[in-house]
């Protein structure tokens, strides 16, 4: 077993995420259940019961990030899936196919051989749930159908108004036993309650390490740059059930702790400029998105997308439970939208805020446009927007980026300095 | 003291040198952008118009899509910065400037001090730019330049709905194949530009004085356009296509003599 005690967070976190993969993979060669999951479905069903866990949007970013992801997107333009769809849906499901390819014919295609993320096994079952988007519904069920293995559907319904109504808890708590009776048909064993409740409880110890992080970047200068966050969202949806992300979390918040005392902070130099990222990064063109905004002295303080895992809840209550994985901002109205976006906002003391038109991401993207209107006229800070995508790297134009942000970079310097007086 | 600014279009590149930061002695314009030699013959061509040398320069700020390929430059400015200086500078009554150039419209909202209070510009789509309109004026057998006069003659605008360029051309095309009259086509086409840019206004908020600028504001078909959708007088700016590299050349001045935006 390999000793983590001295290693640093960054280590903790590269190996962490090679830890799961590898559980995976050795859970399948020794004929133990292999689950892929949504990313904010509940993980904690699947992990009391010991089921290997593989989230596919966090591998299809990891491809993505990897500059891998368009072999596996003309995998899925080939089964014909739209190009409006999802990217994170179709590199997963070109990964899938090529992974039934290999199955099938017992060689290896050799898109799939050269692909830059972590091999991952073909699931026996999976799970999902509708509170990040709808398109999750279709996308699983197609891995099901084509896999020809179960599917858990974990219904979320959106909230149109809040806060959220009792009956609304009362339904996904019922949705989460149904998910229960499922799952222990599924594993043909009785549901172990007592490991569950422990597992809410290193859910929850996770969590909050990972809040713990998140609020370092409100000092300023910051500790803390947003991207980070980027990066360490691998363990928040994959081993926020299990004590590997509460280890590397503590360590990482630790660490930007004690840089905080002796100084040291995020942005090497002079920070001059805060912004907020509103959505999920553009992963093919993350190393472009971020150089783009250090070379103009701002860092990222504020971002809602890693708020998404604050899924603090009460250990043994599913209604509690069960409002954690309702109350997602995204899964909520615009108002309660622009509210924890506004708190986003002031929390990172941001100076403006880039909106990422996501083509991939319709529920995030299709609401900004309003989102941006009611914000600025509360904050009265400068905004953009750009056109992308989270893995599908044709959808990204570098110059158009480039431009929006050191426009905005002008009007945030213009409003600092007081140039402008409206 | 000579201050430069330069700026490297899609499709055009242009110059402009400033003296004591008030008067053009040059504005240069060459009709080919970032990559091609436009940038540099543009540069040539300034400088030797008013007998000077680049050393000359106190300040070379680039903007424009090409910006940073610009080696001259001592620094690089968003275009959107300099159209709002070069703009406000021209015209310092402007509220709301529309900038249509070879690959991008934009609306910009200025603060009363000429600084950029919000801009709106186009994503991935090159309907109602420049480029749209080079290809309505080749399937149409028009110069860009003759535009505007047959715009003046129209008598029933067609109506050009698609918002691809590629499926306009196709919608123009049926239409000429359907015997309507080039005028009315062209108007038409004008009008699909004016709403593309109108779009963008209206989210940046009409506030008069509106000014044009951009390669597209010399085709007063356009201006007219643009003025019976927004139901206002639109200024063109003198010299339209010169005034983001009017606005770096201020810039470029504004920092030499200590000033920053």
């Amino acid at each position: 077993m390999t000793d983590t005690t001295n290693m640093s967070a960054k280590e903790l976190l590269g190996f962490y995420q090679e830890e799961l993969y590898e559980e995976a993979r050795r859970a399948k060669k020794e004929g133990k259940l292999v689950c892929w999951s949504a990313s904010v479905a509940p993980s904690e069903f699947c992990v009391a019961m010991d089921v290997a866990m593989i989230y596919p949007e966090t591998h299809a970013a990891g491809i993505g990030a990897r500059k891998g992801a368009l072999d596996v997107l003309e995998v899925a333009d080939e089964k014909g899936y739209n190009l409006d769809t999802c990217s994170y849906a179709r590199v997963n499901l070109g990964y899938m196919e090529l992974l039934k390819q290999e199955a099938l014919t017992g060689k290896t295609p050799e898109k799939l051989e050269k692909s830059p993320a972590a091999r991952i096994p073909l699931p026996d079952f999976v799970i999902t749930c509708n509170n990040i988007c709808n398109t999750l519904l279709k996308w699983y069920e197609n891995l099901a159908v084509e896999l020809n293995i179960p599917c858990i559907i974990i219904d979320v319904p959106f909230n149109h108004t809040m806060p959220i109504p009792q009956y609304a808890k009362d339904y996904i708590a019922e949705q989460f036993k149904e998910a229960i009776t499922q799952l222990e048909e599924i594993c043909g064993r009785k549901f172990d309650y007592d490991k569950f409740l422990k597992v809410q409880e290193q859910t929850q110890r996770s969590v909050a390490q990972w809040n713990r992080i998140a609020s370092l970047s409100g000092h300023k200068p910051s500790p803390l740059n947003g991207f980070d966050l980027f990066n360490y969202m691998a363990l928040i949806v994959c081993a926020r059930s299990k004590d590997y992300a509460e280890i590397t979390f503590k360590k990482f918040a630790d660490e930007l702790e004690e840089n905080l005392n002796k100084g040291i902070f995020a942005f090497k130099g002079n920070e001059q400029k805060r912004v907020t990222w509103e959505g999920i990064a553009v992963w093919p063109h993350l190393g472009h998105t971020f150089k783009g905004l250090k070379n103009l002295g701002d860092i990222m303080t504020g971002s809602a997308y890693p708020g998404l895992w604050n899924l603090s809840y009460t250990p043994g209550d599913m209604s509690s439970m069960a409002e954690s994985y309702t109350r997602i901002y995204i899964n909520t109205c615009l108002d309660n939208k622009v509210k924890v976006l506004s708190d986003v906002i002031s929390g990172g003391k941001c100076d403006g805020v880039i909106y990422h038109q996501n083509r991939s991401c319709k529920l995030m993207s299709f609401l900004n446009v309003e989102t941006a209107d009611m914000l600025q006229k509360e904050n009265h800070l400068p905004y953009v927007s750009f056109d992308g995508d989270q893995t599908d790297p044709r959808n990204f134009s570098p110059a158009q980026f480039d431009t929006r942000i050191q426009a905005l970079d002008e009007m945030m310097k213009q409003n600092k300095e007081g140039v402008s007086n409206e | 003291m000579f201050t430069m600014g330069i700026d490297i279009g899609s499709s055009s590149s242009k110059v402009v040198i400033l003296e004591d930061g008030v008067n053009i002695i040059a504005g240069e314009v060459i009709q080919i952008g970032t990559g091609s030699t436009g940038p540099k013959r543009v540069l040539d061509e300034a400088l030797s118009k008013v007998g000077l040398k680049l050393e000359d320069m106190a300040k070379i700020i680039a903007t424009g899509y090409g910006r940073s390929s610009v080696e001259e430059a001592h620094k690089q400015i968003s275009e959107i910065s300099c159209q709002a200086k070069g703009v406000f500078f021209l015209v310092p009554s402007a509220k709301l400037i529309i900038d249509i150039g070879g690959q991008d419209v934009k609306a910009i909202r200025l603060d009363s001090k000429g600084g950029v209070k919000q801009f709106f510009m186009n994503d991935k789509c090159a309907a109602g730019t420049g480029r749209f309109l080079d290809v309505m004026s080749r399937v149409l057998e028009v110069n860009l330049d003759e535009m505007a006069e047959y715009d003046a003659r129209a008598t029933e605008p067609a109506t050009v709905s698609s918002t691809c360029t590629v499926f306009a051309e196709s919608e123009v095309i049926s239409q000429l194949s359907n015997g309507v009259a080039k005028e009315n086509i062209i108007a038409g086409v004008h009008q699909s530009v004016a709403s593309k840019a109108c779009g963008l206004a209206y989210r940046c908020g009409v506030e008069e004085d509106i000014v044009m600028c951009g390669g597209v504001a010399k085709d007063l078909g356009v201006v007219r356009a643009i003025s019976k959708e927004l139901k206002k007088p639109v200024i063109v700016a003198p010299n339209p296509q010169i005034t983001a590299a009017l606005g770096a050349a201020i810039f470029a001045f504004e920092e030499v003599r200590g000033a920053n935006i």
